[in-house]
């Protein structure tokens, strides 16, 4: 049996953004602040802390989950990616974060990270989610400032963008 | 808001993990997909001094048929059941209530057993399984029981589970599966119901359950399908449920929706 006691840091390992992890935390620390606070990777944000606002939504093993309802020990060994995983390596922005920017459809910009892991998880299981899939995804999150009409105008230009319908050229243009 | 200290067991057998229930009784609570748990420890309105994670337990993830009922593992998750392929012909109810249960980023780590569990009055699971008459099979160090639904609610957050027993699964009988319907009223689709219920046929006339109104889901047979009947009958159930006026909604408006929402669910069944 592994008891893992509360006064000391434990080993945890698992993949973040295609990096491996090998770290200690307490059992306690939950997943949001060890990505926050251990590694360092503030793109992820914290809100309610209780799974209402989905601000500090990630990707688990292909699915969105609150990283602040999930605690670190329990993603051992497992893929973890968040909002620094979407721009490419040169730092351009992907197709979902730049049609966000075309689209202004954020303002304050502290739910859009949440919300990107989230259609970002849709679109890779659905390619063809349409705007009720969307809307539903999005009823995961909270969004104070734009009204979620530029965000699921984004989305849907996201997901023709990603489904090889439009291209940025056009769009840009 | 941050969890208070606890140590974490990550479980190896069903086995070890009752132990350790037996050993700690009330101080160790189990942790599922942890997102009920979660929320409770993060406010602190729990501050069990050992958890015990249970999701690595492949003894504990099972769906089976078998013998007119469905059973659920405690290792099930509720994304996993809404994507099992024959979900809408063996448990059509739960079809179509797992959509209303959370939202996608909290399904995805959410168990059914959990949710049972928990025992939230207005969550949707404790409903659909109290509708269909389902049982959950509770198992300690010692024995394995099992315990009706009706008998196993028996309040806000409270349940006839004992300190050292864990949910091993939950019993979802099929019977009359596709004479069912669902419906809830919530300030916004995933959030906590305001009115949700459950209409399921049976042999005399129509099962509706309510949750969200009362401290736990209330499950009532209409048998007398007649017009005025029914409605008298409605009216009655509606105000045996005791309903109070809250933050979301007050009590009148509850009334109304259990009167409005059972009459159409029960003319669906039955139509």
């Amino acid at each position: 049996m592994t008891r893992m006691s509360a006064e000391q840091r434990h080993r945890i390992r698992f993949v973040l953004n295609g990096e491996a992890i090998d770290r200690v935390c307490e059992p306690r620390m939950l997943l949001a602040d060890f990505i926050r606070y251990e590694i360092g990777a503030t793109g992820t944000h914290v809100g309610c802390e209780h799974g209402v606002c989905g601000a500090c939504t990630v990707n688990i093993d292909g699915h969105p989950v609150r990283a602040c309802l999930t605690l670190t020990l329990q993603v051992e060994g497992y893929e973890v990616r968040t909002v620094e995983s979407l721009a490419g390596r040169d730092g351009r922005l992907g197709v979902l974060q730049s049609a966000f920017r075309r689209h202004h459809a954020l303002q304050c910009g502290f739910c859009t990270a949440g919300i990107l892991m989230s259609l970002d998880a849709l679109f890779a299981r659905e390619a063809d989610a349409d705007e009720a899939d969307i809307r539903d995804a999005l009823t995961g999150h909270l969004c104070r400032c734009t009204g979620y009409a530029p965000i699921v105008k984004a989305a849907l230009e996201a997901a023709a963008e990603l489904r090889g319908e439009i291209n940025r050229e056009t769009i840009d243009a | 808001m941050k969890p208070a200290a606890f140590d974490y067991v990550r479980a190896e057998s069903v086995d070890e993990a009752l132990d350790v229930l037996r050993n700690e009784g009330s101080d160790a609570r189990i942790i599922a997909g942890g997102q009920s748990l979660m929320p409770m420890l993060n406010m602190r309105l729990a501050k069990p001094r050992i958890l015990i994670d249970i999701m690595r337990l492949d003894e504990l993830w099972k769906i089976e048929v078998k013998q007119g009922k469905v059973t659920i593992g405690a290792a099930v998750r509720q994304a996993e059941l809404l994507e099992w392929l024959p979900l809408d012909r063996e448990l059509k109810l739960l079809s179509l209530a797992l959509p209303w249960t959370g939202h996608a980023q909290t399904r995805s780590r959410g168990t059914i057993c959990g949710s049972i569990a928990h025992a939230d009055p207005s969550a949707e699971m404790p409903l659909a399984l109290l509708a269909l008459g389902g049982e959950i099979v509770l198992r300690s160090a010692r024995k394995r029981r099992r315990v009706v639904a009706r008998d196993f609610f028996l309040g806000v957050m409270a349940t006839d589970r004992r300190d050292d027993e864990l949910i091993e699964a939950v019993e979802f009988p099929t019977a009359d599966n596709g004479r069912c319907a669902f419906r809830e009223v919530a300030r916004r689709h995933g959030d906590f119901a305001i009115v949700a219920c459950a209409a399921v046929k049976t042999e005399h006339g129509v099962r509706l359950a309510v949750g969200g109104v009362s401290d736990m889901p209330v499950a009532h047979e209409f048998s007398s399908l007649e017009s005025g009947a029914l409605d008298d009958a409605l009216n009655a159930f509606a105000w045996d449920l005791n309903a109070r006026d809250d933050f979301h909604a007050t009590a009148r408006y509850r009334r109304d929706l259990v009167r409005m929402i059972g009459r159409e669910l029960i003319m669906e069944v039955t139509g």
